[in-house]
């Protein structure tokens, strides 16, 4: 055709059709997206330190293996308690001159999606440990090691934050393991990752692909032989370990211990449900509180206990869902402020 | 006769009898109960049913054939058949019957055909009352038992006699037809043997005789070539191998020698791609590197070297500095090939290596810094050493014009369609994703989608499609398929892929409608890609001879594979069903090395080994250019095959939602150790074609022998001018 004979129509062509399409399938619905939505108003805008800690972020590329996206399929209810919208994602502006916006929602889910990580993990104590080895409280993590962003030192300050670093995690090095301010920049980044509820009134957009729920699903909030053990590796584990022993100085163990033992299960509820931080004196960082924070249900938490209650040479009275739906509805209004 | 037939039906009747029997046995105890003893029972009886009909199968083809064969020797007449048989008697034959015609040698056959007979019956019949035994055994026994190992165990061992028994059956029959059919030719062979001896035929003697010496006739061997020595006084004769020995590895076809190509634009293409193969060889150490850690991710402690910040280094080093300026160095081949013109200039090409260069070293260094662009994948280059990259493509696209514009041609070569729309394209992509005015929020994210696929549909993709219109025809020496489905496939690549960017979001909070969008043109990418491959698979025929003598064009049919096969993949991995298992998981990885490794990369290998040759003069070892190429597939597919699985598996282990994350970690571990073995020998074959392109620089082999004793010549004649 004479038309495609003549280079500068054929080019000329094939770049308007190509930049036609360009506008139509990302610039125009990018700066519509970027125009039409706002942060939500219950929204917290990150710290100063959090926004620090979200440049390391950037800087080690943790996106390549933890996305930031709950996306709305069923599948994805892990990781949040609603399928994430764009305006979640509507704080994010261009980070400096030099460098584009950071949204994060990554590709890959090599590791946790982290979109709820400061709610589902909010101890500083043992994002410190993890980040200086994170095999130290996930035997089978893969995750680097950041020891780069820690310090040894023999003579330690007060305003120092020291880490919880078994001996042979040290490989010959002495002294105590400080955090860096990076290192505690980052945790607060990590710390303020959370879902904001959306304001009242407007309605979660659903997650799709439900699967129905078996009556034996572990999924299942109602199924009464729930595999505590399964939970326990979910909710508990990377601080107080497979072994139930703990994290000496970080970590209490749960074997032997006095609270696991007891025949009357209330403390044990109240810490599962409230956080606990009775035990900061001895060293161990303070709990969070994983029942609540990660809506577990009266079933849940008793499988949980159950098998608290009789792991690791553990024998003690084990309670049942009733008994602890009763507990959790007591200890809800001992912790509301009078 | 009458006798065999009889056989036959009382056989198939038993058999079939048999067969339905068990059958309804089986009916009756897939009734009671299901569980593993009747499943066991129902299988072991379906194998029984099986065997009978196969015997019963083969008794009934045999007995046809035995009847043909009677038939037909009723009809025909002796002397008709035995004329048939004299035609076919061989030389050896003939002249052994000559000899000893004057013998009468007396043979007589006698068989008994009763025995085999016999022995049939026997054997049907006790299979009968076994069958029967064994079936009577079961229905006795209540449903409740089947359940039981030991009944189980009994039952099965039960069976074994049976089935011995009709395999026995199925041996017998056929000996004894084989045994019939050797009594029926004894019976033939006797009375032909007669019909020779008998009459002393002089008629037959000299047909033999006449037969004997057309038999024996040969050829002199040179009724064609003559008696004289050969000459080749035309040059035909080329490639002469004049030390065979036993090939360790089949030859192929050495390089044709073409016109040469003017050594500055020669230099400036062995030095893209130079360092193409030098950002190569790096690159995918440092992926090798990668795949090492996800096994032992305690190998090192070095902030440089971390597992985050080396992942755009590997990713960016093997687009930017290895596909990408290899791409560059065949294009500043090809373009100016088509056109029959001179490149415009040859100063921006060097300019242009100069740049996209620095990028990628800088760049690398300033990720391994910690200096990234915020994550965005494959743009993870700041802008200003993006900028370098982009003012490589821009000198680029003026260079390709201009010499474009001043072809000699009257069309545009398809080839240049794509390479040109190819450049155009990647500078609006770069432009696009680097342009600050719509990334904010969600709409970083849309961005990201679609350049992170435009980059590798719209740069990498056309720019090597264009490159394989070339230099595919030219290896196999005849025009491509369909000019037309070239140009079909160029229109509608840029229709469909400009607008699956965002199927790398799905289920994401991208606006539906653009998901869906990037779903349907993910489908609509059929198009261009059947039209793409099925052209280039048509250009092979009446050529594919070629292939095995060749050692370019096997590097661009695993591309053409790869091209059908990993495009329709990334189709099929956008509809949202499969986005649900694959999304997120390492089969994403898998994917983009099937795309980027077994099609850009092998296309990009396959143009380099048919050019440099042309460039220099020298070709590359075929030993390791065979290493190179089988490395790289085996290593290709040992890397992506397990990945596949394990992420599906691991997909489905996410979907079912019942075990805890950290399980699907330690699940992937073994296909994390076969990725990194497929990895090494991808790198192995990197390290093979490094060394071969060193070879094809710097090679010496016999022409450089000759061209050296010529220079010799000169010099000497030279010398002996000026002393003169």
């Amino acid at each position: 055709m004479e038309f495609f004979n003549n280079h500068k129509t054929l080019f000329l062509t094939a770049f308007l059709l190509f930049l036609v399409l360009t506008i139509f399938v990302c610039i125009q619905p990018a700066i519509k997206n970027q125009n039409n939505n706002a942060p939500l108003p219950n929204a917290i805008a990150l710290s100063d330190d959090a926004v620090k800690g979200k440049a390391i972020f950037i800087k080690e590329g943790c996106v390549a293996c933890h996305t930031q996206q709950v996306r709305n399929v069923d599948m994805d209810k892990v990781w949040g308690s609603r399928p994430s919208i764009a305006a979640d994602y509507a704080a994010n502006l261009r980070t400096d001159i030099w460098r584009n916006t950071a949204t994060l929602m990554g590709t890959e889910r090599t590791g946790p999606d982290l979109t709820n990580i400061g709610l589902r993990q909010p101890s500083q104590a043992w994002h410190l440990t993890h980040l200086f080895n994170p095999r130290i409280v996930v035997k089978e993590s893969i995750m680097p090691s950041y020891k780069w962003l820690f310090n040894a030192k023999e003579l330690v300050l007060k305003t120092d934050v020291i880490v919880n670093v078994p001996e042979e995690y040290l490989a010959g090095e002495t002294g105590k393991v400080i955090a860096t301010d990076d290192a505690l920049y980052l945790v607060a980044y990590l710390q303020s990752l959370q879902q904001t509820k959306l304001p009242d009134g407007t309605p979660e957009p659903d997650f799709l692909y439900k699967k129905p729920l078996t009556t034996n699903s572990n999924q299942n909030p109602s199924n009464p032989n729930l595999d505590g053990a399964a939970l326990y590796v979910t909710h508990c584990q990377a601080c107080h370990q497979a072994d139930g022993e703990g994290l000496k100085g970080a970590f209490p163990p749960l074997k032997g211990s006095k609270i696991v033992l007891d025949n009357n299960p209330e403390l044990m509820v109240d810490i599962i449900m409230n956080g606990y931080a009775g035990r900061v004196k001895e060293g161990y960082a303070v709990m969070a509180a994983v029942g609540t924070n990660n809506n577990l249900t009266a079933n849940q938490v008793a499988a949980i206990m159950n098998h608290e209650k009789t792991s690791w040479g553990n024998n003690s009275l084990k309670v049942t869902p009733t008994q602890v739906q009763k507990l959790m509805d007591f200890v809800k209004i001992k912790s509301k402020p009078q | 006769m009458e006798n065999l037939t009889r056989l036959k039906k009382l056989s198939l009747t038993i058999i079939l009898g048999t067969g339905f029997k068990a059958s309804l046995y089986a009916q009756t105890v897939a009734n009671t109960k299901s569980n593993i003893g009747t499943w066991l029972i129902l299988c072991l009886l379906t194998a029984i049913v099986l065997l009978t009909l196969i015997v019963a199968y083969r008794l009934s083809i045999k007995t046809n054939e035995v009847r043909k064969t009677a038939r037909k020797a009723e009809n025909d007449t002796e002397n008709n058949r035995f004329k048939k048989y004299l035609n076919t008697l061989d030389s050896k034959q003939i002249e052994t019957f000559l000899k000893i015609k004057n013998n009468k040698p007396k043979n007589v056959f006698s068989y008994k055909s009763i025995k085999s007979i016999c022995i049939l019956f026997l054997i049907t019949f006790l299979s009968t009352i076994n069958n029967n035994l064994v079936f009577a055994q079961p229905t006795t026994t209540p449903a409740s038992l089947l359940s039981e190992w030991g009944i189980i165990i009994t039952i099965v061992l039960i069976f074994i006699p049976v089935f011995a028994g009709i395999i026995f059956m199925l041996v017998k029959i056929t000996s004894f037809f084989k045994k019939y059919q050797k009594l029926q030719d004894t019976h033939e062979a006797k009375q032909f043997a007669e019909y020779l001896n008998n009459p002393l035929d002089a008629e037959v003697e000299t047909t033999l005789l006449k037969r004997k010496k057309a038999l024996d006739y040969t050829l002199t061997h040179n009724e064609l070539a003559g008696n004289l020595t050969a000459d080749d006084d035309k040059g035909l004769l080329q490639q002469v191998n004049t030390h065979a020995s036993l090939p360790f590895v089949s030859l192929k076809k050495k390089a044709l020698g073409r016109y040469a190509v003017e050594p500055d634009l020669a230099k400036l293409i062995l030095w893209f791609i130079g360092t193409a193969t030098f950002w190569l060889v790096l690159g995918t150490s440092v992926g090798e590197y990668l795949g090492i850690k996800f096994v032992a991710p305690d190998v090192d402690h070095v902030s440089w070297l971390s597992f985050g910040r080396l992942r755009p280094v590997h990713t960016n080093m093997v687009f930017w500095g290895w596909a990408s300026l290899g791409m560059l160095g065949l294009g500043h081949y090809v373009v100016p090939k088509v056109g029959n013109t001179p490149l415009a200039s040859l100063k921006m090409g060097w300019y242009t290596l100069y740049f996209v260069n620095a990028s990628v070293i800088f760049g690398t260094i300033s990720l391994m810094a910690g200096i990234n662009n915020g994550g965005g994948e494959y743009r993870e280059y700041i802008w200003p050493i993006a900028l370098l990259l982009a003012i490589g493509l821009v000198l680029t696209l003026i260079n390709f014009i201009k010499t474009i514009a001043n072809r000699t041609t009257k069309e545009i070569y398809i080839s240049n369609w794509y390479i040109v729309a190819a450049t155009i394209f990647a500078i609006v992509i770069t432009l696009v994703a680097y342009l600050p005015f719509w990334q904010n929020g969600l709409g970083e994210t849309i961005v990201q989608g679609y350049y992170m696929h435009q980059g590798v549909g719209m740069w990498f993709m056309m720019f090597t499609l264009g490159i394989v219109y070339y230099f595919l025809p030219q290896q196999l020496n005849k025009p491509i398929y369909s000019y037309s489905l070239g140009i079909l496939a160029f229109w509608a690549q840029i229709i469909f892929y400009t607008l699956i960017g965002t199927h790398h979001f799905v289920f994401s909070a991208i606006p539906w409608w653009l998901q869906t969008i990037a779903i349907v043109g993910s489908t609509g990418m059929l198009i261009p890609v059947a039209a793409g491959s099925t052209n280039f698979i048509l250009t092979f025929k009446g050529a594919w001879y070629k292939v095995p003598s060749s050692y370019t064009l096997p590097f661009f049919l695993v591309g053409i594979i790869f091209y059908f096969t990993g495009s329709l993949q990334g189709t099929a991995e956008a509809f949202k069903s499969t986005n649900l298992i694959w999304h997120f998981t390492d089969f994403t990885v898998a994917h983009s090395h099937i795309a980027m490794y077994g099609i850009i990369c092998f296309f990009i290998w396959a143009g380099i080994y048919a050019v440099v040759p042309r460039l220099t003069g020298k070709e590359a070892p075929q030993v390791t250019v065979g290493a190179h190429f089988w490395l790289a597939l085996i290593g290709l597919l040992f890397y992506s095959v397990p990945l596949m699985y394990g992420s599906t598996l691991k997909g489905l282990m996410w979907v079912e939602g019942e075990k805890p994350f950290i399980e699907s970690v330690v699940f992937m571990a073994p296909y994390w150790l076969w990725r990194a073995i497929g990895g090494s020998l991808m790198w192995l074959s990197h390290l093979f074609f490094a060394y071969n392109f060193y070879k094809m620089l710097s090679g010496s082999n016999v022409n450089n022998v000759n061209e050296m004793a010529i220079q010799n010549l000169n010099k000497f004649y030279a010398s002996a001018d000026t002393t003169l």
